[in-house]
């Protein structure tokens, strides 16, 4: 019983690591007022630099690259988004068919249309002295790759940074109200394209993480949709890093409940447990009445 | 024929034509033979009637029925992109009457598309719903329920509707008379694509010539003005199109499942409900114009499928085609706004 749940407690916290980069950077995002659906392009993009370099020159430069293809990702969102100031939603979706297509195509004509599988290197559990001693939850929160330190690193820094620095409250300001922003003094669209590029880039990370701190190779659409679970765990965490860290180890721990159910032997579909994070996301959205909460001008087109 | 639509026409060929340039770069980029992979595309698309019918038409079926159903949310101003979903409970409900009950055949196809059309429906009433009285963002909602959808259909094929021997995640097979006729013998193509072309020339009617049209493209317009222009209420109109746009999908479903598959597997749709996004918004949100863009669609998808067998290219090539294609007509619309508005200026 023990086991099982120090198990179940592991596997939440690691299914949480990538999807709270993914989510943080999206938060990020779209507190300057922008809604990118086109993360889940920057993972994919993310997760197939991670296992293309990671191979020959180690895990620190796939990440670094991982990093990088993130980023390329969203700027052509950026570029279009904000630069041409093109339909959000619909920039968001056309990005990430592009990134999709453009990954299952790279790598099916390098590696065979099999789609021999690529192994690359994985990051080990990096066991913090003491703390991981603790008993249940020392290892599920001690014991894992850096990806995941670096993840609950970035949950109090980001709160920080948006809360205390005037970087932050200007990328507020754009979010909250753009013209006013504007009349202080601030460049808006080249806050939000610098939020942007930011926001993919841990989402490049997110799909690195998946990569070379889980899966250990690339398999086509690998992303499976995190980016939208992102998107969802941003609202359920109410646009605040703080929140937006547990609604990602709430989302983590859905889907590492059916392994748990799996290991005790019930029998329940697991569909419902994969399904559980989306109607949980409905309900706390219907509930949390989240339009008062949201940033004002978010998705919202600036006109120059 | 006017001049803007033949403008709209010959902009969508000049967009096409750089999306194939850009295919062939990315083919040669990634060390296929262009010549095959090309060669076999055209095959595999336009090549042969049977290519042009069983193909490329079968493809553009459930994409212009599903680009009919984000047209007209879209043009409510409703961003539903949970055509997806919407499809698959559409193709769920259907084959559950097709399978429970059998009457006379046309009887029966028509209760399964009606099926469809109502599953489709209800599910968009969920985003409805939420957005109407919760206030909560429809692009979340849908995209929440996409993905529900999915693994419900992934329970059911493997729960209560697993076909009798149990082996495979698959439904039992529809009988005869639940499958929609045949419209050219000899070849695949359904009574299906015959009405999606009456459901867009319906659509076009009702958006151009109604009074409901009218206060759907009122609404999606500025529903602010709609508003207080007097007794359009806005939240109203949107909610309707949104659940009549739900429909369309779970219809679309029902018809690849009564003319396509004939029973329900869980990767029923290769993304039919997204790619309808690009379908609709290359056509401008105009029904007549989404079954051409349709039918280039579908020719894409049908090549493609005919590229990967031949020329061993990665089919998922032609998600990166449309959406450049997406990109393109987003670009060039808002290049013209601002060239208009640059004019208004001076």
């Amino acid at each position: 019983m023990a086991d099982a749940l120090g198990a179940f407690l592991e596997g939440t916290v690691r299914t949480a690591t990538p999807l709270a980069f993914a989510a943080l950077g999206e938060a990020l995002v779209e507190r300057s007022g922008v809604i990118n659906i086109g993360l889940e392009g920057s993972i994919i993009a993310g997760a197939l630099g991670g296992v293309v370099t990671a191979g020959g020159a180690g895990t620190g430069v796939g990440l670094a690259a991982a990093l990088v293809a993130g980023a390329a990702v969203a700027a052509v969102f950026a570029l279009f988004a904000v630069k041409l100031r093109a339909d959000q939603i619909i920039t968001g979706t056309a990005v990430t068919l592009l990134s999709l297509g453009l990954t299952g195509t790279l790598y099916r004509s390098a590696f065979g249309t099999g789609g021999a599988a690529l192994g690359t290197p994985t990051l080990g559990p990096l066991a913090i002295p003491g703390l991981s001693a603790i008993p249940l939850v020392g290892p599920a929160l001690f014991a894992q790759p850096i990806t995941t330190y670096l993840a609950m690193a970035l949950v109090p820094l980001a709160s920080w940074w948006l809360a205390r620095t005037h970087a932050g409250l200007a990328l507020r300001a754009c979010g909250e109200n753009p013209a006013a922003a504007r009349a202080a003094g601030i460049a808006v669209g080249r806050v939000q394209t610098a939020a942007i590029i930011f926001g993919g880039a841990l989402g490049g990370l997110a799909g690195g993480t998946l990569v070379l701190a889980q899966a250990g190779t690339f398999v086509e659409g690998m992303s499976a949709g995190r980016g939208f679970i992102a998107i969802a765990i941003v609202v359920l965490g109410r646009w605040q890093p703080l929140g937006v860290g547990l609604a990602a180890l709430l989302f983590g721990a859905a889907s590492a409940l059916q392994f748990a159910f799996q290991a005790m032997g019930w029998q329940l579909p697991y569909q419902l447990f994969l399904a559980s994070p989306y109607l949980l996301t409905l309900l706390a959205l219907a509930l949390a009445r989240s339009r008062f909460v949201a940033p004002a001008a978010l998705g919202k087109i600036v006109e120059a | 024929m006017n001049t803007s639509a033949l403008r709209d026409v010959s902009v969508v060929a000049a967009l096409t034509m750089f999306a194939l340039l850009l295919l062939t770069i990315i083919l040669a980029a990634t060390g296929h033979d262009v010549g095959d992979a090309l060669t076999a595309l055209a095959r595999g698309s336009v090549g042969s009637w049977d290519a042009l019918l069983s193909g490329t038409l079968v493809r553009a079926t459930p994409l212009l029925i599903a680009g009919l159903a984000i047209t007209l949310a879209f043009r409510a101003g409703v961003l539903n992109i949970g055509a997806e979903g919407q499809l698959l409970m559409g193709a769920a409900a259907a084959t559950a009457l097709g399978l429970a009950w059998h009457g006379p055949a046309w009887l029966t196809v028509g209760g399964l598309l009606l099926a469809g059309a109502l599953a489709g429906g209800c599910w968009a009433a969920v985003a409805a719903t939420l957005r109407l009285r919760f206030g909560v963002l429809e692009v979340i909602s849908t995209l929440m329920l996409n993905f529900v959808a999915q693994y419900l259909l992934g329970w059911l094929v493997r729960g209560p509707m697993q076909e009798p021997t149990r082996i495979y995640p698959q439904s039992a097979t529809l009988d005869t008379v639940a499958r929609l006729p045949i419209v050219i013998p000899g070849s695949r193509l359904h009574a299906g694509f015959l009405l999606g072309i009456v459901l867009a020339v319906a659509l076009a009617i009702l958006l151009r010539r109604t009074a409901a049209g009218f206060r759907i493209r009122l609404v999606g317009a500025n529903p602010v003005a709609a508003v207080s222009a007097g007794r359009v209420d806005a939240a109203v109109v949107a909610f309707g199109a949104f659940i009549a746009s739900g429909a369309l999908a779970g219809f679309a479903g029902a018809v690849e499942v009564s003319g396509v598959t004939f029973a329900l597997y869980e990767n029923l749709s290769p993304g039919y409900g997204f790619s309808a996004i690009a379908v609709a918004l290359l056509a401008r949100l105009n029904p007549l114009g989404v079954i051409g863009t349709a039918v280039l669609f579908g020719a894409l998808e049908a090549g493609a499928v005919s590229m990967q067998r031949d020329a061993a290219v990665p089919s998922v090539v032609v998600n990166v085609v449309e959406a450049v294609l997406i990109l393109l007509v987003v670009a060039t619309d808002r290049w013209r706004a601002q060239r208009l508005t640059a004019q208004a200026g001076t």
